[in-house]
């Protein structure tokens, strides 16, 4: 997909209304798309009913958690006694998820006006955005806003004229899945390795320099603005299903798709209209065979289940997954789920920070048995152990990255049991070359 | 890896002065340890044991915590690679959507032959990378700091051709 | 502690009072549960990595680690007694395994290997590691004078990094890499020499940090281990000598929270070294005729007895500052009719080390560990005086002193010199009677540190020969003089110096126990009023 692109009908375009055009990167464009009002009115709010609007829209968090933006801002100390921080999370790195990017891509001052105003609201005087360092482009262009934000007034110590500190600062990331977790986004800007944190303490009680930390989505501190500006009544309208699932949301749909990209729609929106008509269905001649749609994280859904599920953060758990990051893997009936989930696998052993056991060591032996399967020298044995090693890396360890790891591959056997077999079997020829 | 020769200092006249200003945004000397590092790989193409103990003297740490950052931080080079250097996403959603054609696609018109080695003319080193984030541009490709999408085999030689 | 500082759990069934904040795990030992772990050391900040002490909490949705939950009151928590907590205990020791060489046939941890402990104790028969699957392979590594580096056995249960940056304060180790290719890496240019790194081949709970000094010396099962204090400077740390027969192999720190914590430096290690030293005296020798002869103990006990019997003047005391409180008391009461002088070198025989993440804790410059003790018993630190005042005394009694500098010639012009000693140093072949005594690790007996920490040592081996603890040849000597009863043990010998030194009053071995006692500062006033 390309930019720019004609929005579907079936969308509602918040984020994405200036996806595609450039015009709306620089200051200017962005003031005459009516930019900065939203920061101009947080300001002259008191921070406690921007964070009460917000709670009231009912925004929860797009990095994958889904937990209320507003409730995680009402956790941060409402008298201050030491320095508050903001941080966006930017490291998308989650496999099937590229919505952040295109934010920042196009709407660089939509996420800093975002993050002022959630600065604002948590009295934090220093933003840091971590950008994973892959991101060449959107680390430029959100470099360049930021300039620009500066000299036009909008940042520094005397921001929008209000003699209110904001700074805001973009931190590159270096290469590690695992900095998208916020403790270890939080020890990766401290210049640690990016391992994370035992909780507790929480961020909002010790984050960042052992400071007060807010850590928020791109994606989440870009609907601010929106919010603020069209109200919460308007963002809690925008619901197809649950109450408790608001707004738009970008959901990145790729593989096996005719028309991959970003679709932002309401929440409760059917994942079958999803695939099948915005995202272009399959090629011809080809089925729908399956779906992750969080992120290669969750479980997978076989077709019935996704063409009826609902995605929302409630429709997701009822299908028996999640809607996570919101980054839709679609497999087509050409896809080999064993070879599939060797690659899934072996993308969470690359990432494992090495600190917990089952982690380190659960992902990489999962990677080998998979592939020990492929290679035609598998057992039936090998299934069940494959089953009961993820349930041994499934919430025991710091972080979710090994139940990441364990939750695809455990409902790919689950529902594509046939395929592992017929390896085994020697049915399915074995993969001869492994990487 | 120690550098035959000895350390010509990276962090002198500008890059010093950036650096001072990239200490200005946190309160930690620690914290500018990220940025550090890719002032370096942005002067040297790769980050060499004495370069980790010129940022570990300047930011008040040892070379030894330096080093175990570095090892965690898969995009800072602990040897040199080649002058242009080729990261093709491999990972699941690329993968359905042939990126491992685009790989091999690589190795051959570069000359590399295998994933990590660097071309006999040094222009050139391709690595598989685990998700770059743009899945929906199937197969993406990161040369140095360019992102290319939707690359496909066929694409590469021309590809190639602008990086001399 | 005031009651509402307590909070009360169960634990396996137990109940028990532990105070606000204290962890599951140290409540657990409270408890008598021990929670399995790895990564955890009371003496380290805490980590939370191997997720062996995963525990069931009740209410909880999911196992806690044991290590970083703290107590809440009423809370019920299960460790043995939970299946879903022995299961996940099982999946870590059997994902420690998969890459793990299984090599504790040659491996000097074996025996004291908290992994085989652990799978001993619960874990799975076999493995469903398939045996085609490469286990994973790191060269030994040399990490400094001491220490050597075996990766493939290594937990990255990060106790050696912990120490390094938060108790040594000095940052030579690092986790290099990440996933399952990660590893304990070293600062390229520097090695593992830090005074106190040994401790971290103590902490590592498998054989991946191993001492060369003990390589392949021993098997830990065949070891004995005895409490005893180092006598390697006055800060005294509590140590035990582990040896077998009549050779002690090694020393390592014994917890006193008070003193040592759960470390002790490298010099101190080193001090196992002279206990097995082969030139001792191994019997009573008298001069006769210009040369020393073997004789039994009551012909040298009676020789030693006459020549003092009667005998007036001034008697010098020349004690090495490693004798124990009970010979130096003893010592100073046998010279009780003489005018008494007892001196012990004490002098600053190296730079001070101190462990910057412990308060109080150093490798001290006072390089011996009972100077203090001997200054409450009344000895001077004025050595050479004492020794010029030993050319014209009547008797001069030598404690296993190095006699270095001191001239035989100045022994020569005493009355009487008795030597009692491990071994015989040149200049000791002057006196009359050569008693031969034990060592620290040949005896019990107590020293008291430079806090006035009196602490006791025990036997871990046999002395040489006829040697025997100064104690009981001071003592006997006082029986053959009719001026005392015989001790049957240093407790005794103890149990008098206690009664008549008022710093020591009210102690007993008992009372010391293994942690031992601070001397009141009103003892310190009463001796020197």
């Amino acid at each position: 997909m390309g930019y720019p692109h004609k929005p579907h009908p079936k969308e509602t375009v918040v984020l994405s209304e200036c996806f595609g055009d450039r015009d709306a990167r620089s200051y200017d464009g962005w003031i005459e798309r009516g930019g900065y009002r939203a920061l101009e009115q947080a300001l002259g709010m008191d921070p406690q009913d921007v964070i009460t609007e917000v709670k009231e829209s009912g925004l929860r968090g797009r990095g994958g958690a889904g937990f209320p933006a507003g409730v995680k801002w009402g956790f941060m100390p409402k008298k201050k006694s030491k320095p508050h921080y903001l941080c966006c999370n930017a490291d998308e790195s989650e496999p099937g998820t590229f919505k952040d990017r295109e934010i920042m891509r196009w709407t660089p001052h939509g996420l800093i006006e975002g993050c002022a105003i959630t600065a604002h609201a948590i009295q934090a005087e220093i933003t840091y955005i971590y950008i994973r360092g892959e991101f060449t482009e959107p680390i430029t262009i959100m470099q360049q806003a930021l300039d620009e934000a500066y000299e036009r007034g909008v940042l520094g110590a005397d921001a929008m004229g209000t003699g209110r500190q904001i700074d805001m600062y973009v931190h590159r990331g270096a290469g590690a899945y695992i900095c998208g977790e916020e403790t270890a986004l939080m020890n990766s800007i401290e210049g640690k390795r990016g391992n994370p944190r035992i909780r507790p303490p929480f961020p909002a009680a010790v984050g960042v320099f052992g400071m007060p930390t807010t850590i928020n989505n791109v994606e989440t501190l870009a609907s601010v603005p929106h919010i603020l500006t069209r109200g919460a009544q308007w963002y809690k309208s925008l619901c197809r299903s649950n109450p408790k699932s608001t707004g738009t949301k970008l959901f990145s749909v790729c593989g096996h798709v005719t028309k991959p990209g970003n679709y932002e729609v309401e929440m409760g929106f059917p994942m079958g209209e999803l695939i099948h008509e915005l995202a272009g269905g399959m090629r011809p001649g080809r089925t729908l065979k399956a779906v992750i749609p969080g992120g290669s994280s969750v479980p997978l859904l076989d077709r019935e289940e996704s063409e009826t599920c609902v995605l929302d953060y409630e429709g997701c758990v009822e299908a028996g997954t999640m809607l996570g990051s919101g980054g839709m893997i679609v497999f087509d009936d050409s896809a080999d789920m064993v070879y599939q989930m060797m690659r899934i696998a072996r993308f969470y052993a690359h990432e494992s920070c090495a600190q917990c056991t089952q982690c380190r060591e659960g992902t990489a032996w999962t990677v080998r048995i998979l592939q020990k399967i492929l290679r035609g020298e598998g057992a039936m044995t090998d299934l069940d152990l494959l089953l009961d090693v993820g349930e041994q890396m499934t919430g025991k360890t710091i972080c979710v990255l090994s139940d990441s790891c364990a939750a695809p591959v455990g409902s790919a056997i689950k529902k594509f049991r046939g395929e592992f077999e017929a390896y085994i079997t020697g049915a399915r020829q074995a993969v001869a070359a492994l990487v | 890896m120690h550098e035959t020769t000895a350390h010509e200092r990276v962090f002198t006249g500008d890059r010093r002065a950036r650096l001072d200003d990239v200490l200005t945004r946190y309160p930690s000397r620690q914290a500018a340890l990220l940025p550090a590092l890719w002032m370096v790989q942005e002067a040297r193409g790769w980050v060499s044991d004495d370069a980790m103990a010129e940022v570990a003297e300047l930011l008040a740490l040892t070379p030894a915590y330096v080093k175990g950052v570095v090892t965690f931080y898969t995009m800072y080079h602990q040897h040199p690679v080649g002058r242009y250097f080729i990261q093709v996403c491999t990972t699941t959603p690329c993968n359905l959507c042939g990126a491992e054609g685009v790989v091999e696609a690589f190795l051959e018109h570069t000359g590399c032959g295998e994933l990590g080695t660097t071309s006999p003319d040094g222009r050139f080193t391709v690595i598989e990378v685990e998700c770059l984030g743009a899945c929906g541009f199937a197969t993406p490709v990161l040369i140095n700091d360019d992102f290319v999408e939707d690359v496909i085999p066929e694409k590469v030689p021309e590809l190639l051709g602008r990086y001399q | 502690m005031a009651d509402q500082d307590l909070v009360t759990v169960t634990i396996d069934g137990i109940g028990v009072s532990v105070p606000k904040g204290t962890s599951l795990l140290e409540a657990a030992k409270q408890a008598g549960v021990l929670i399995p772990h790895y990564c955890y050391h009371p003496g380290l900040p805490v980590a939370g990595v191997c997720r062996m002490c995963l525990v069931e909490v009740e209410g909880a949705p999911k196992l806690q680690i044991g290590c970083a939950t703290p107590v809440a009151e009423g809370q019920v928590v299960r460790v043995n007694r939970s299946p879903e907590a022995q299961r996940a205990r099982q999946g870590v020791l059997e994902f420690l395994l998969i890459n793990h060489p299984l090599d504790c046939p040659i491996c000097d941890q074996a025996g004291e290997c908290e992994l085989q402990n652990y799978v001993f104790q619960e874990g799975q028969a076999r493995t469903r590691y398939t045996p085609t699957f490469a286990k994973r392979f790191n060269p030994v590594e040399d990490f400094g004078p001491d220490i050597l580096y075996v990766p493939n056995r290594c937990i990255l249960c990060t106790r050696c990094v912990r120490f390094m940056d938060h108790v040594a304060g000095e940052e030579v180790l690092n986790v290099s890499e990440r996933g399952d290719r990660a590893f304990i890496g070293i600062h390229p240019d520097r090695e593992l020499d830090h005074t106190w790194s040994g401790n971290v081949v103590d902490l590592c709970p498998v054989g991946s940090l191993l001492s060369k000094d003990f390589l392949h010396k021993a098997r830990a099962w065949e070891l004995d281990k005895t409490p005893s204090i180092c006598t390697g400077c006055s800060q005294g740390c509590n140590v035990n000598l582990d040896g077998r027969g009549h050779t002690v192999v090694r020393v390592r720190p014994r917890p006193n929270v008070e003193v040592n914590r759960y470390f002790m430096c490298d010099l101190g290690r080193l001090t196992y070294r002279s206990m097995n030293r082969g030139d001792r005296i191994e019997a009573p020798l008298i001069a006769k005729g210009g040369q020393l002869h073997a004789v039994d103990w009551d012909h040298a006990l009676a020789r030693a007895a006459d020549a003092m019997r009667g005998a007036s003047g001034r008697a010098v005391v020349l004690a090495s500052p490693s004798s124990s409180n009970e010979a130096l008391y003893l010592a100073k009461r046998l010279c009780e009719p003489f005018d008494f002088t007892g001196a012990v070198r004490a002098e600053q025989a190296g730079e001070e080390a101190p462990l910057p993440g412990v308060a109080n804790l150093a490798l001290r410059g006072e390089r011996a560990p009972n100077v203090t003790g001997a200054t409450i018993l009344g000895y001077t630190d004025r050595f050479d005086a004492a020794v010029e005042a030993a050319a014209g005394a009547a008797l001069v009694l030598i404690l296993d002193e190095s006699l270095e500098g001191v001239s035989g010639d100045t022994l020569a012009k005493a009355g009487t010199v008795v030597y009692l000693g491990t071994a015989l140093p040149e200049v000791a072949r002057a006196a009359g009677l050569v008693l031969p005594v034990t060592d620290v690790a040949e005896e019990d007996g107590t020293f008291v540190n430079r806090d006035r920490r009196a602490q006791r040592y025990a036997q871990a081996k046999p002395g040489p020969g006829m040697a025997r603890p100064a104690w009981w040849v001071l003592g006997e000597l006082l029986v053959e003089l009719g001026r005392g009863e015989p001790f049957s043990s240093a407790t005794e010998a103890f149990a008098e110096l206690a009664e008549h030194e008022s710093a020591f009053h009210g102690l007993s071995y008992a009372r010391l126990g293994w942690g031992g006692v601070v001397l009141e500062e009103r003892a310190q006033a009463e001796v020197t009023a």
